[in-house]
């Protein structure tokens, strides 16, 4: 049995807004009604779980997965690392991360991408990884190039990293990207902006992290990410009228 | 003044981009061999308890187009209405499947097992119902929503029972096209918008 403690409320003034016309893609994909807020049950409190025999030994090595070992990945080497946490400041332990991302020159390894910078090799663009019990996680890529996209006429997206992480409840499911510090195209991104609030997008940008890098190897960033919380009281799970 | 109030806030969503397929179902978007398969690709396996029901739909934009690019997320309960992972649960059940629209038609199906009603606090009981999370290009947080089903008792959901405008709930049932099999749209703005919850 897992904790049934009920979610906190999402801060959804904090979050991005559904329709915000700069995005184009955004505006017929947007909801026009309101939500219908409730407090979560069972099905939103529960979520699935994915243990350590998911993983395969190279899969939070995105310089090396794609070719299995045998060659590099083109690029930058980073080291990407952090913690998973929860609004009551706990951490989270055994979730699962998953990060996708753009190569060197700023190119998806994907069907749809039709961008002219040309495709690695030995690079995938797709790792994974499970928090340990302090809730920490790291990955080791390369950075990835900014890129043009089909939005307005010279749209660029600034250098980022997907990052779609788990925590134990359904109600807690994230997908958003991290920014690198010190990237000029994160300020003229309609993506990004979508966060009306700039003290929350600014909690998007991973700060280069001297610290953690490693001398004639690898430089690294720093990404903390929040999930949602419990609410923490005794007064759960009693029968109405007790 | 008063005590400060320590609590952090949730990391900021951003969209899942229109390239989701990568991080998340590689095989589908054509990078074979990093994953041995594709995470939650079924969830359910051989053996499950309960009635095997395939779901087919598409998602339509506020033009009525369907999405090409999405994917979705689905979440439930086993055939008793336990919870995968809880004490008495369904082995076969993992209650977790990804799957995406279709590159050319639009159309998903996701194939499980129909749950049974869940319990929830102070005696709510839930008619039976998959969660679904809904993230693509141009979504900038993932919408959650449920499909129920046109062949259960619906009338007593706490959650059905919240929707003001009694016509809008139909836009959370599936409807019965064969033996074991529904129909289930989800239109994400204008005539007939799905509702999405916040919950």
């Amino acid at each position: 049995m897992t904790d049934r403690a009920a979610l906190m409320p999402r801060r959804r003034e904090l979050q991005p807004d559904p329709y915000v016309p700069d995005y184009k893609t955004s505006v017929t994909r947007s909801p026009a009604l309101p939500l219908l807020s409730m407090e979560s049950t069972p099905s939103e409190e529960t979520g699935p779980r994915f243990g350590h025999s998911l993983l395969g030994p190279l899969d939070n090595d995105l310089i090396r997965n794609f070719s299995e070992g045998k060659a590099l990945a083109i690029g930058e080497r980073i080291r990407v690392h952090g913690r998973v946490l929860d609004e009551t400041g706990r951490p989270v332990p055994q979730t699962l991360v998953e990060i996708w991302q753009a190569n060197a020159g700023g190119r998806y390894r994907h069907i749809k991408d039709t961008y002219f910078a040309p495709l690695d090799p030995n690079f995938g663009g797709c790792g994974r990884t499970i928090t340990d019990d302090d809730g920490r996680y790291e990955f080791m890529t390369i950075r990835p190039g900014a890129y043009p996209w089909p939005n307005r006429a010279n749209d660029w997206r600034p250098m980022h990293i997907h990052f779609s992480v788990f925590g134990h409840a359904f109600g807690q499911r994230l997908i958003t990207q991290m920014y690198f510090q010190g990237d000029p195209l994160i300020d003229l991104c309609p993506i990004a902006a979508t966060i009306r609030d700039r003290s929350q997008l600014y909690r998007l940008v991973a700060p280069l992290d001297m610290q953690q890098s490693r001398g004639m190897d690898y430089l690294a960033y720093r990404f903390d990410i929040v999930l949602r919380g419990r609410r923490q009281t005794m007064f759960e799970n009693k029968p109405e009228g007790m | 003044m008063v005590q400060p109030l320590e609590a952090l806030v949730e990391t900021p969503s951003q969209t899942a981009g229109p390239y989701v397929h990568i991080g998340c179902i590689p095989s589908f978007a054509g990078l074979d061999g990093v994953y041995p398969e594709d995470l939650g690709k079924s969830p359910i396996s051989e053996g499950a308890k309960g009635e095997i029901i395939s779901i087919t739909g598409a998602i339509l934009d506020g033009t009525g187009w369907a999405l090409r690019d999405a994917m979705i997320e689905s979440w439930q309960a086993d055939a008793a209405g336990i919870s995968p992972g809880d004490d008495g649960a369904d082995p076969k059940v993992t209650g977790f499947c990804r799957f995406a629209t279709d590159k050319d038609s639009g159309d998903f199906t996701l194939r499980t097992v129909k749950p049974g009603p869940v319990r929830g606090r102070n005696g709510q009981v839930f008619a039976p119902h998959i969660s679904l999370w809904i993230v693509a290009r141009g979504i900038n947080i993932g919408l959650n929503t449920r499909i129920y089903f046109d062949d259960e008792d619906n009338s007593a959901d706490p959650l059905l029972a919240r929707i003001e405008q009694r016509p809008r709930v139909d836009t959370l049932i599936a409807k019965t096209t064969g033996a074991g099999s529904y129909r289930f749209d989800i239109r994400l703005q204008g005539k007939g918008e799905t509702v999405f919850l916040d919950l």
